[in-house]
């Protein structure tokens, strides 16, 4: 297919995922939130992790001076001018459907329009009251987008590269979210493996959907190892490292033609990595070092995948997300 | 599309429903009796429905000057304009004339140039004019089809009578209009349909399909054909993205495309792969930078070379705006005459060329009833309408025309048929046209129907879309 038909499908795919997951990470900030915490500064702690997760809190902090719930969820949420907001996640989503709206179905189309459309129509209120409600709103378009391509796309090699855009982010996302609690430092050590310990996980579980998941797999209390390997090594949690590479790798397989070798190779060493490798290895090395290590991997093959099938243009690729880099001052 | 001017005395306008006498005409009787006794208040219902139906389905054209990405809708009328199947047959018969004799127009001139031999036409109407495509002289085409897409702009003055206003034969747009419009009818009033037996548009991608491949280079078994567009922030992108996903072809821009020993390829996952038609909507001069406009970012270095090896079809064809260039336009009917042998079913407009003497004293005489075009003007630019204007306005215009007498044509003021339509105050006439789409392969061929584009002002005339024009469904009654 043509190279930038299948970059606009990718890069369309990225920020259909990119937005549920932001609407994902600003769900956990506020269900922390909703734990009691008395000690100082602790708002601001919370919600600088949202912004620095989703590597905007440079230029949250140009044109905000305080950290607090509501201002944090709206410029992640609804910001134009924030590159990683929702709000411009879908815009981008939709502006490249937009470019190959011949290439997707009619209802794919649809169903991205309808959800840009009600976007805008309800951006004067959003969030105001309820703001887990517009969550669940994000979500549920990005399911529903997910089920129109499943559900009316030859399975040919446009779908391949929306599969691809889809799970690489999602592995993206997935390492950042996990990544939230070594933002959300903890007061102190004894307060690991207590209440407070217990619920930021259960937090963390649930905005990715895998606290029913980790009842099931452990039947046991939440151990921050056990998160761990639920969303790093679980092939069979859909949202963890292990399945997004499990999908990377069998769709670079399918995908036509003899172009992306390269690809082909770092997808398939970065899955094998994931699926011998043991939790206790990457408790030693750091879950932190461990997660922006496979950042950095998983950005290296997205370029690689540029170079090896999509189209060399620029207009509608997303700046890069910022590395994990920056510390709660 | 040209901006259409009305009578200052709009004595005996046709009315597409109603008889003179005020009767219902046979085609629109089930339309009289299912649409006109709702309430309106449910009409208004409906009309605000097609509009979420076509906001939903971004069926929206790019205004030019506003923020780039603004998107617009055009109005869409809920009352179909409707046809009769003798008087459609008759239509179909005039329009397939016309372009098969346009299309023998352009192949004569661009080749043994016989019309100039046998002085019907005059070799600098032709060879002088900007829109001749020296590059083109001598090439051979498949079918000869030069024009494979054309849309004809017709007026209506009376039962019988059909203006050709303008021949389209670069890129003309508006055929995803007569697709969607039809969808939304279909969707919004099951019953109607029921009702009528209308004759399907759905089918022309097909025929669009089967017109380009027709016209791929001969030694080319499956071609791949291709629909290349300016971007997606042209105007009708729209239209071309439903194009090329109704027919299962690639959308390119001219970046997805290259040349390489003069044959044309585009940039695929896989590795380069070979093109063998493009239905192009980009006009000549943005296609190809080192032979055209060389600032054209549209296009793709080498295409006309390639072009002119045969090894890839452009449709339409390179240079086909000589033939509808408006003073072209006055010798249409003596090119059917001369390369098919057969009376034009269709007529022109009257119209006066200001290079004639009896004609230029005609003209300036009557001024303030007449409309004045630039020869190659377009898109309503440069004219004068004589009935709106003030006489400063005409006195100006009269300078201009005495400046340069050849560089214009004017026609009367044409009375326009009406058509119902849901307005504010309820359901009244409002001033119609109708752009069929002809398309030519091997064969002619037509949908039944095209785009109706309405007036939606009170005693307008202007139906375009910039200026507050609407379109409604067009339909052709089987019998």
């Amino acid at each position: 297919m043509l190279s930038r038909t299948a970059e606009h499908l990718f890069w369309m795919a990225r920020y259909i995922e990119r937005a549920e997951n932001t609407a994902r990470v600003l769900d956990v900030a506020h269900r922390t939130s909703l734990l009691p915490d008395d000690t100082e500064g602790a708002e601001t702690h919370l919600w600088y992790a949202p912004l620095n997760i989703s590597g905007c809190a440079e230029s949250y902090l140009a044109k905000h001076t305080l950290v607090e719930a509501s201002l944090v969820n709206r410029y992640i949420a609804l910001d134009p001018d924030n590159p990683a907001s929702i709000y411009t996640s879908l815009m981008l989503a939709r502006e490249n459907a937009r470019s190959v709206r011949g290439a997707i179905t009619s209802e794919m189309w649809e169903s991205i329009n309808a959800t840009w459309l009600e976007m805008n129509r309800m951006m004067p209120t959003m969030g105001q009251d309820c703001p887990t409600c517009f969550f669940d709103w994000v979500k549920e378009r990005s399911h529903l987008f997910r089920g129109v391509t499943l559900g009316t796309m030859l399975k040919d090699d446009a779908l391949n590269f929306i599969r691809l855009g889809t799970f690489l982010e999602r592995a993206d996302n997935t390492a950042r979210i996990l990544d939230v609690k070594y933002h959300i430092l903890l007061p102190s050590v004894q307060d690991v493996g207590g209440a407070a310990d217990y619920y930021q996980w259960g937090a963390l579980l649930k905005s990715v959907s895998a606290f029913e998941a980790y009842r099931k797999v452990y039947r046991d209390v939440i151990t921050p190892q056990r998160v761990a390997e639920l969303l790093i090594l679980r092939s069979d949690m859909p949202r963890s490292l292990h399945a997004c590479l499990n999908e990377v790798e069998t769709t670079l397989e399918i995908i036509n033609g003899s172009s992306g070798r390269e690809s082909r190779r770092r997808a398939g060493e970065l899955h094998a990595a994931l699926h011998f490798a043991r939790i206790e290895d990457i408790s030693n090395q750091g879950l932190h070092e461990y997660l922006t290590e496979f950042l950095e991997k998983i950005e290296a093959l997205g370029q690689e995948i540029r170079l090896g099938y999509l189209a060399r243009r620029e207009e509608f690729a997303p700046l890069p997300m910022q590395k994990l880099t920056m510390q709660v001052q | 599309m040209d901006e259409i001017t009305s009578s200052a005395t709009p004595t005996l306008i046709f009315d597409e429903m109603h008889t003179t006498e005020g009767e219902v005409r046979h085609q629109y009787e089930a339309v009289a009796r299912q649409l006109f006794n709702l309430p309106h208040e449910a009409l208004v219902q409906k009309q605000r429905e097609a509009e979420m139906l076509f906001r939903r389905l971004g069926i929206t054209f790019a205004v030019y000057g506003e923020a780039a990405g603004a998107e617009r809708l055009i109005p869409f009328d809920i009352v179909p304009r409707i046809f009769g199947a003798q008087e459609w047959a008759r239509l179909e018969q005039g329009l397939k004339q016309r372009v098969t004799a346009l299309n023998a127009f352009l192949h004569d001139i661009y080749h043994e140039q016989n019309i100039i031999k046998a002085g019907i036409i005059p070799a600098h109407q032709v060879l002088n004019n900007k829109l001749y495509c020296k590059q083109m002289q001598g090439i051979d085409l498949p079918n000869q089809v030069y024009a494979h897409v054309a849309g004809i702009d017709l007026v209506r003055v009376d039962a019988n009578d059909f203006y050709v206003l303008e021949d389209n034969l670069r890129t003309p747009s508006g055929v995803s209009y007569m697709m969607e419009n039809r969808k939304t009818m279909m969707r919004l009033f099951p019953d109607l349909f029921a009702a009528h037996s209308v004759a399907p548009v759905e089918h022309y991608p097909q025929m669009l399909l089967d017109s380009l491949r027709e016209s791929a280079p001969p030694y080319i078994l499956n071609p791949t054909i291709v629909v290349m567009t300016p971007g997606a922030y042209n105007s009708a992108y729209f239209e071309h993205a439903f194009l090329a996903s109704q027919m299962g072809v690639e959308l390119v821009e001219g970046k997805d495309l290259f040349v390489h020993d003069d044959k044309v390829y585009m940039h695929t996952t896989e590795g380069p792969q070979q093109v063998h038609v493009i239905y192009r909507r980009v006009d000549d001069d943005f296609l190809d930078p080192t032979v055209f406009n060389p600032n054209s970012t549209l296009g793709v270095p080498g295409l006309m070379n390639a072009y002119r090896k045969g090894n890839v079809a452009l449709a339409n064809a390179v240079g086909t705006g000589v033939a509808d260039d408006k003073s072209t336009y006055l010798y249409v009917p003596a090119m059917i005459e001369f390369y098919l042998g057969e009376k034009p079913i269709l007529s022109n407009v009257p119209t006066w060329r200001l290079e004639l003497e009896d004609d230029m004293r005609h003209v300036l005489a009557h001024l303030p009833e007449l409309v004045v075009k630039e020869v190659q003007g377009s898109g309503g630019y440069g004219m004068l309408i004589g009935p709106t204007s003030t006489k400063q306005e005409i006195a100006d215009y009269r300078e201009r025309i005495l400046a340069d007498p050849a560089n214009f044509i004017a026609q009367p003021t044409l009375a326009l048929s009406t058509c119902p339509t849901l307005v504010e105050a309820g359901i009244a006439p409002r001033h119609v046209d109708l752009r069929p789409f002809v398309l030519s392969g091997k064969e002619v061929r037509l949908a039944p129907g095209g785009l109706t584009r309405v007036a939606l002002a009170e005693g307008s005339l202007v139906v375009n879309s910039s200026q507050g024009g609407g379109t409604k469904d067009t339909w052709v009654l089987e019998d």
